[in-house]
């Protein structure tokens, strides 16, 4: 970080206001609103069930690189786990689907625990490589780990019933559910930003040597930010594994990793709804894409190196930033 | 002892040169990366990337223009450091000024770009490509059987790693390197062009890569995963190692290479995950890395 950045922590952060907070306001509602009536409207619900998946995965990712300015380059190891340990719970032993995601957020949160306790032993761009490297791990063990299902996944993961009542089975149920889940965790991210915890894990982004020095334990914030957002992507693999009805290999890799890297940078670093619009914006391209062969992976890195070169705040980030001046 | 624990001296001695195989390579893009790392505070992902471009470029050079291996030894690397010119000049200088996440992010998209292009085409099935006439078959060495092939990547790693080393450590060249690595503005007013210095390391990193990559290409064959698959493992092999040190990265690359091919003779299953292990116990003890010094 360079000396102008670390003035900045000083000052107050730049609350929105007046009109801007109105946009915003009319933004989430509008964007509440669509989802609501999305199934009416006749868009393909498991399409936009999946997405929402995601949308709460990045979100979760953004905690970290947005807020505590940690990039970690191995979150679908959580994602992943998360899909495979809810998926198995659901499958194997007949778990009710709210207790097969608790499955899964704990799993996150442990696996979490592990990883954020080695990776934060390291800063920048070495942070990113461990954690690249310890998801890269966790893949080969769901490679060659006996309930994971190898090469072919965990197949036909069965919804259940809701508090074993309410019949997943049924789309409109199981949108409902998806939708209560997406926006509870959602919120509760833009909570946990917004609380004087929150400020804690800005102050350490801004400048860490100056946190320390006010009696910070700045590991333990970073430790505990990342156990955080590992249980809520541990929450968004689980909730993808019974929308889909599938845990694979996919999940876990390192190209989904990169992927969300992705949807938080284009739709803005440190936003609330960036990281929902990326998402949004990255998995639709890919299905239209998928359809007519492109090939995939050429476009979300050329995304990346055009997010990078020409508009780093994100699509979000540069709305912000256009409506302050 | 080693009949007692039912492995043939064979075995050992065959996943001993595999290791110290798989150890070459990683030496040499670990080193790849130190060296980009040292000069431009840039952790170049797209290194896997370019090693499998220049894999490819050596098969084209067979391919389409009748160029053999020696031939593309020499090319591939020469074709490799233009690429790497043009990646620095157009893109990575305008990130120099920001943080170094985003030289990780570029390089990310780029490498993506790259692999995405050859799967399109070429599948994730590999390409064969024939190790030269001159190299072809066994080399007894009394206690085991090398095929030459194999012999002649680990000497010629070896010495590249060396060469490499002499030049960045005991050269003027050298030296200017890592003055401008401490202080570049000072270098800059001694008259040296530091910018192009930036684009010669830059593209030098990547003809290690490339010259890596022709190499790779008779053993592995060529394939549009190849660099991905490895490029993960260096980047735990340099967090072992530390980028402060030249001779470190090519140490560490080597050493975790053989522990690599151990494991595979004593318990396979774990062959895949030991170099991670290895990471997670040495973040615990030594945090900055066998050779490395804490920034």
């Amino acid at each position: 970080m360079s000396e102008l950045t670390d003035t900045a922590a000083l000052a107050p952060a730049p609350q929105l206001q007046g009109k801007q907070q109105i946009w915003e306001r009319a933004l989430i509602f509008a964007g509440i609103a669509f989802l609501v009536a999305a199934p009416l409207l006749g868009v393909y619900p498991v399409n936009l069930m999946t997405l929402m998946c995601f949308a709460l995965f990045a979100a979760a990712f953004n905690l970290l690189i947005g807020y505590v300015g940690l990039l970690s380059f191995g979150h679908a190891a959580f994602f992943g786990t998360g899909a495979y340990v809810s998926g198995y719970a659901a499958k194997a032993w007949g778990w009710t689907p709210e207790l097969a995601l608790l499955a899964g957020a704990l799993s996150g949160a442990f696996l979490g625990l592990i990883v954020g306790f080695l990776a934060i032993k390291r800063k920048g761009i070495y942070f990113s490589m461990i954690t690249l490297a310890l998801s890269q791990m966790v893949f080969f063990i769901a490679l060659q780990a006996p309930f994971t299902g190898g090469e072919d996944g965990l197949q036909s993961i069965p919804r259940g019933k809701l508090f074993g009542v309410i019949d997943l089975a049924n789309t409109n149920a199981m949108y409902a559910f998806v939708l209560v889940i997406f926006l509870a965790g959602v919120f509760a991210l833009w909570r946990i930003v917004h609380s004087p915890f929150g400020q804690i894990l800005k102050a350490i982004r801004e400048h860490e040597p100056r946190s320390i020095s006010l009696g910070y334990d700045v590991s333990r914030y970073k430790l505990i930010a990342f156990v955080i957002s590992c249980t809520v992507t541990g929450v968004a693999g689980g909730l993808k594994a019974l929308v889909t009805q599938i845990a694979s290999l996919t999940d876990i890799t390192w190209q989904t990793s990169g992927e969300v890297v992705l949807m938080t940078i284009l739709g803005g670093i440190g936003t609330t709804l960036g990281p929902l619009v990326g998402a949004g914006i990255v998995k639709t391209l890919e299905d239209h894409l998928a359809s007519l062969g492109f090939p995939v992976p050429v476009l979300i890195g050329a995304i990346f190196v055009a997010c990078v070169l020409l508009f780093r705040r994100g699509i979000i980030g540069e709305i912000e930033n256009w409506m302050k001046r | 002892m080693l009949e007692l624990l039912g492995i043939s001296p064979i075995q050992l001695y065959g996943q001993l040169v595999l290791g110290l195989i798989n150890g070459s390579f990683y030496a040499l893009l670990s080193l790849g990366l130190a060296v980009i790392f040292g000069m431009l505070n840039v952790i170049n992902f797209a290194h896997g990337a370019l090693y499998m471009l220049g894999a490819f470029v050596a098969f084209f050079a067979l391919d389409l223009l009748g160029l053999n291996y020696w031939a593309a030894l020499v090319i591939v690397p020469l074709v490799l450091a233009l690429v790497g010119v043009v990646i620095e000049r157009t893109m990575l200088r305008r990130l120099y000024q920001l943080d170094h996440l985003y030289g990780l992010l570029l390089t990310f998209g780029i490498a993506l770009m790259l692999e995405g292009v050859f799967r399109h085409y070429y599948g994730s099935s590999g390409i064969p490509y024939a190790p030269p006439p001159e190299l072809v078959g066994p080399l007894n060495l009394g206690f085991m059987i090398l095929p030459i092939y194999r012999g002649w990547v680990i000497a010629a790693s070896l010495v590249l790693c060396l060469f490499t080393w002499y030049i960045i450590e005991r050269t003027r060249l050298g030296a200017l390197l890592r003055a401008a690595t401490e202080n570049p503005s000072l270098v800059q007013a001694f008259g040296i062009n530091v910018p192009l210095m930036l684009t010669l390391t830059y593209a030098g990193g990547v003809a290690l890569a490339g010259f890596a990559g022709v190499l790779a290409a008779p053993i592995y064959q060529v394939n549009p995963a190849m660099g991905s698959n490895l490029i993960i493992v260096v980047f735990a092999v340099v967090v072992v190692g530390g980028m402060g040190s030249i001779m470190g990265a090519i140490v560490t690359g080597y050493a975790l290479g053989i522990l690599e091919g151990l494991t595979k003779v004593f318990y396979p299953p774990a062959s895949a995950i030991v170099i991670f292990v290895v990471m997670a116990v040495v973040l615990l003890v030594r945090p900055a890395g066998l050779f490395g010094r804490e920034a």
